[in-house]
């Protein structure tokens, strides 16, 4: 009795951390997300994997109200992005893929900036700026101008900056670029650790083997639209388990996929012997070139 | 209540940061033009000269001050909100955050208001080393950070429309540039022909002229301009949170 009463008023009903209905923005002349639906559970890792210009930013801007929908909507904690952007606010931390420091200012004093917004009382605002400086070791340049820093020291600064106020959901638009490996590998404990506790993350990233690595489910967009999602052993099971890699006349590597190695293996019996091939576990690498038809770069930057 | 007067706080914050650092750059920057006004106009070219039965001199400080606070006010907020914008980017930062348009809005338009006044503090005290103004009431700052505010709202509306850094510059030679020569800074009204004075008076700059004019020569206070001016100040104010809902694309 009592529960169904709460149910109808909403309040048992868990709310989605994330949920896109219908999403469509278009600029001028491109349309950057086309119809997109999409709904992400609480304490969720979400990989949002699509090549350059697939529409994952504006995406992310749309969801966090820096960009207005050209119809569709979203909302996030429950919370509808447009007509109640100050609660949505209170609960996201956002990594831009752009560097949105004031330059003005040291490292320091753009932390407490961001303390002050997000009304982080005085007396532990100080605390809690110094751990997260020192968890991504940037507790010596605290002083420097922002401007000063190198590349990687920004973006570990900028993931360090959006933990501020501890979000409940967090959007990391391509967070680890530039990074070096000792960083990574805590930014992505931190991320597992986070998750563990109840934080939904929202994560872009060109490095597959990263969202292989952290996320319990990933969607693939190409051109504005959803072409795949699925947790990333799914996705394989998708194209196949097996992939034959072949190094075609020394030039051009080409790729087969297989439902299992045995099937694999005999077709590598057929080959003609000038070609070179392997056979290997298929990765969500391979899902993501077959389905966007490109092959991401190792290295693609930002 | 007690959270938006913080918010305000923390977003003029920054600007007060950038603002201490730089002080002296910056004193300097704002009180050349001014300065060489004031040479220019009121010692060279107005030496013995009376308008409205006072020496030319006295006639234009005034107008220099109300041109200064203009200037100062819709560059200073105008400019550093446009490069937080559209450079910087830091500006996403305050969008995202828990803070209402209210308090972004008048936030980022203190900063102009705050070196507007500190400028015409400094003009005044130069000018008043040439020339000792006849009178000075009240009605003088209080005109005076009116105009600072208006002014200042304005930049922030241009800030959040440009698109370009030549949209910002555009605004101030078509807009900025021409009121300060055609507002009653440097010459009395009366000696402008019928045609343009109606001109004239659709330019805020115009009406703050009159308030600080009048507050400092001890003439009739124009309360009628006083409240011209802030039909100004409340309608650019409006119009900034028409902007901020536009600069969100
Ligand atoms: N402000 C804008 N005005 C016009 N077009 C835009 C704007 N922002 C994005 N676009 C276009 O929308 C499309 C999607 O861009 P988006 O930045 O979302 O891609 P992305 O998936 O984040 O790419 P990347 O991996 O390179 O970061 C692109 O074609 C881009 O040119
Ligand atoms: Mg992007």
């Amino acid at each position: 009795m009592v529960s169904k009463y709460l149910h109808q008023r909403g309040y048992w009903a868990v709310e989605k951390a994330i949920e896109i209905h219908n999403l469509t923005k278009r600029y001028k002349d491109v349309c950057a997300v086309e119809n997109l639906n999409l709904s992400i559970e609480n304490g969720e890792i979400f990989g949002f994997l699509g090549p350059n210009g697939a529409g994952k930013t504006t995406t992310i801007r749309a969801l966090t109200g820096l960009a207005k929908p050209t119809s569709g909507s979203v909302s996030v904690c429950g919370f509808n992005v447009a007509s109640e952007p100050e609660k949505v606010k209170r609960v996201i931390g956002v990594v831009q893929q752009h560097f949105t420091f004031d330059l003005d200012l040291n490292l320091r004093e753009n932390m407490e900036l961001h303390a002050r917004l997000h009304h982080i009382p005085k007396n532990i605002r100080r605390q809690r700026i110094d751990e997260l400086l020192e968890f991504v070791s940037l507790t010596k340049q605290s002083e420097r101008l922002v401007e000063d820093l190198s590349g990687g020291m920004k973006k570990a600064a900028m993931i360090a900056r959006a933990l501020l106020h501890q979000p409940k959901i967090i959007f990391l638009d391509e967070p680890t670029v530039g990074l070096d490996v000792q960083i990574r590998r805590r930014m992505w404990d931190l991320i597992r650790k986070l998750s563990r506790s109840g934080t939904t993350i929202f994560l872009t990233t060109h490095y597959i083997e990263e969202a292989e690595a952290l996320c319990s489910r990933v969607g693939i967009v190409n051109q504005g639209h959803l072409i795949a999602l699925g947790s990333p052993s799914e996705l394989r099971g998708q194209v196949g388990l097996a992939t034959v890699e072949m190094l075609v006349g020394g030039e051009y590597t080409r790729y087969e996929h297989f439902v299992d190695r045995q099937e694999a293996l005999a077709y590598m019996q057929c080959l003609p012997s000038d070609v070179k091939a392997v056979v290997r576990d298929s990765s969500l690498e391979d899902v993501f070139v077959k389905l966007t038809g490109k092959k991401v770069e190792a290295d693609g930057d930002a | 209540m007690l959270e938006t007067l913080q918010d305000i706080g923390t977003v003029v914050w920054v600007d007060l940061r950038f603002l201490r650092r730089n002080l002296t750059k910056t004193m300097a920057l704002t009180l050349i033009a001014p300065v060489l006004y004031l040479l220019a106009f009121g010692y060279g070219l107005g030496r013995g000269t009376l308008v409205e039965g006072y020496s030319y001199l006295d006639f234009v400080i005034p107008g220099i001050i109300a041109l200064t606070a203009m200037t100062t006010a819709f560059n200073t907020s105008g400019l550093k909100l446009h490069v937080d914008r559209l450079f910087y980017k830091c500006f996403d930062e305050t969008l995202m955050a828990p803070v209402s348009p209210f308090s972004i809005i008048v936030g980022k338009a203190l900063i102009g208001v705050v070196r507007g006044l500190m400028s015409s503090a400094a003009i005044l005290a130069v000018a008043l080393a040439f020339s000792p103004l006849p009178t000075m009431n009240l009605l003088f700052p209080l005109s005076l950070v009116l105009t600072c505010f208006a002014f200042s709202f304005l930049g922030v509306i241009v800030a959040l429309l440009a698109k370009t850094h030549q949209d910002m510059t555009l605004f101030m030679s078509l807009v900025i540039l021409p009121m300060s020569f055609l507002s009653g800074t440097f010459f009395s009204l009366s000696q402008v022909p019928d045609a343009l004075i109606a001109v004239l008076y659709a330019s805020p700059l115009t009406h703050a002229c009159l308030c600080l004019r009048a507050s400092a020569l001890g003439q009739p206070f124009p309360w009628l301009s006083l409240a011209v001016l802030m039909l100004f100040g409340a309608a650019f104010f409006g119009l900034c949170f028409v902007a901020l809902k536009k600069a969100i694309r």
